[in-house]
């Protein structure tokens, strides 16, 4: 579906997309997880055949998408960061318009139009104004949407970005059963949450670059330990903290309000803290998730 | 299959199709406003000198008639171009389907065409009823208000695309539409003009549709300077579009 080797994306001295190589096979749910500025909209849009490469080669659909742009857009479903509806017409002549774009005649862009909106669960909406619509209705109207063309592959750029966790739930379900289906999803987000939830494998990209691969599970095995203690304090002096916690624990990762032991028996690792001459006002033990993923890699969190 | 541009005018009708009401009034409201209050009223004074060879209502009416086709055109081809370019990014929503910049450019251009075409049709309509048609010809002069329309929002839509945020497009519309119309021949013959500033008359498209609109409603325009008229219009179109399409790229294609 997606074949990118040393894919490069310059804006005149800035690099945003230094070098990657990406494969993205049918059927798959592809993630690309960083934090904001890592590259990963820039590389989609480049996917998304409107942003040409700076260097590198790319293929989409087999296709190369600096001459066969047109072609591939055809194919393409692409729900973008920000919602960009006509908020002036309802959700079902956004939908009917959309599809014209794609040569779709007006008879079955009705008929798509219908069942794209009771997908989305918003056929009571379907002929208010969109600028009437909650923030997680449009986002639903923006994916259904981007699957007027039946589109082979579906590019999402933070899906959720900006959902109270509610609407983000309800995203998530829609992504869910385009999933079952077998619709090859590929999306960017800066929550990790997210990407376990929807991606059969992932990226972690940070400053341009990829710095891992593989499933969540994958990656939190190779990259993390099976669980982690949070501990916060009433003292704020975190680092001299630590330094009495060497040896508890495969290591730990201080962060401005709190310290991460990191071990694969949680519960063994709190006992170990509470031989220390220490006393967190909290401990929590918790999985690994792709957060501490991250900041294992990076050494710095997703959302700052 | 119909050109991909024509999907992009249909959105621009589906929008349309919910504000055109409030709109119409206005298109009839603005020719019996002026025709009464300039036609018949200044136009009882010109019509004294009796130096035009025709009354002053028929005179001015073809002229007023493209003048607010230019007025319109660049009206629609600055803040909805600025809003669809940046405040909405509605073209770039098409970007990420099969459409082209171009498509989207002349797919958003035809529907300004295609409103000052309608704003025309009503002038011409009133200017009928106040007796300020003087010959069939006139009809023509439909098409071509929709080209001085076609040959000011292809450059606007450039001018447009260059900009960050509204401050100059009033500027615009004050600096450059108010003062065109004025001096363009649809008030007074441009020879009243200093001869030094005359050819910045013939520069603007403006003034190449009041002589062939009047000449066409008045049933005396000479074949010959109707074709220079034409194509200088054709090439304000032609070279604005050119430069838009341009300036589009740039912005959107990144």
């Amino acid at each position: 579906m997606i074949s990118a080797r040393g894919l490069v994306k310059r804006f005149g001295d800035f690099t945003a997309v230094a070098g990657i190589d990406v494969e993205v096979t049918a059927g798959e749910a592809f993630g690309f997880l960083g934090p904001n500025g890592a590259g990963k909209s820039s590389t989609m849009r480049m996917i998304g055949c409107v942003s040409p490469p700076s260097g590198g080669s790319l293929r989409v659909l087999g296709r190369d998408p600096v001459r066969d742009g047109a072609a591939i857009r055809a194919r393409l479903g692409v729900v973008p960061q920000a919602d960009t509806l006509d908020g002036e017409l309802s959700p079902r002549e956004n939908l009917v318009v959309y599809a014209r774009y794609f040569g779709i005649d007006r008879r079955t862009a009705r008929r798509r139009a219908a069942e794209l909106l009771e997908f989305v669960q918003l056929t009571e909406r379907a002929d208010g104004r969109v600028d009437a619509l909650s923030g997680g209705m449009k986002r639903r109207l923006t994916i259904a949407r981007s699957l007027v063309n039946e589109p082979d592959l579906l590019l999402l750029d933070e899906p959720t970005t900006g959902l109270d966790p509610q609407a983000r739930h309800l995203v998530w379900e829609r992504l869910f059963q385009l999933k079952k289906r077998g619709g090859t999803l590929v999306l960017t987000t800066h929550y990790m949450d997210e990407a376990e939830q929807l991606c059969d494998r992932l990226v972690v990209m940070d400053g341009g670059r990829i710095v891992a691969e593989g499933s969540p599970r994958d990656l939190i095995a190779t990259h993390s330990t099976r669980e982690v203690v949070e501990l916060r304090f009433a003292d704020d002096h975190l680092a001299d903290l630590a330094g009495k916690l060497t040896g508890v624990g495969e290591r730990a990762e201080v962060l401005p309000d709190r310290i991460l032991v990191y071990a694969d028996d949680g519960d063994a690792a709190v006992a170990a803290v509470h031989t220390r001459d220490v006393t967190p006002a909290s401990v929590l033990v918790r999985r690994s998730t792709l957060e501490d993923v991250f900041l294992h890699l990076t050494g710095r969190t997703l959302v700052e | 299959m119909a050109h991909p541009a024509v999907s992009v005018l249909e959105w621009q009708l589906v929008v349309y199709r919910r504000t055109w009401r409030a709109g119409l009034l206005g298109y009839f409201v603005i020719p019996v406003l002026f025709l009464l209050g300039i036609g018949l009223g200044l136009g009882g004074y010109v019509d004294q000198g009796g130096r035009l060879g025709v009354d002053y209502l028929a005179y001015i009416a073809p002229g007023l008639m493209v003048a607010s086709a230019m007025g319109i055109a660049a009206g629609e081809a600055t803040w909805p171009v600025l809003a669809y370019l940046k405040w909405n990014q509605m073209y770039q929503a098409m970007l990420a389907t099969p459409l082209r910049v171009w498509d989207v450019l002349v797919g958003h251009v035809s529907f300004v065409v295609f409103r000052t075409l309608l704003a025309s049709a009503a002038y011409l309509l009133v200017m009928l009823v106040a007796g300020a048609v003087r010959s069939p010809w006139a009809l023509l002069a439909l098409p071509v208000a929709g080209l001085v329309g076609l040959a000011t929002a292809a450059p606007v839509f450039a001018f447009t695309a260059r900009q960050e945020d509204d401050a100059m497009l009033s500027v615009v519309q004050r600096f450059v539409i108010v003062p065109v119309s004025l001096f363009s021949g649809v008030f007074f013959p441009i020879s009243q003009l200093p001869a030094a500033v005359r050819p910045l008359a013939w520069l603007f498209p403006l003034w190449h549709g009041v002589e062939l609109s009047r000449g066409l409603s008045l049933g005396r325009l000479a074949v010959l300077p109707a074709l220079g008229h034409v194509a200088v219009l054709l090439a304000w179109s032609a070279a604005g579009l050119a430069v838009a399409h341009a300036v589009f790229r740039r912005r959107l294609v990144w």
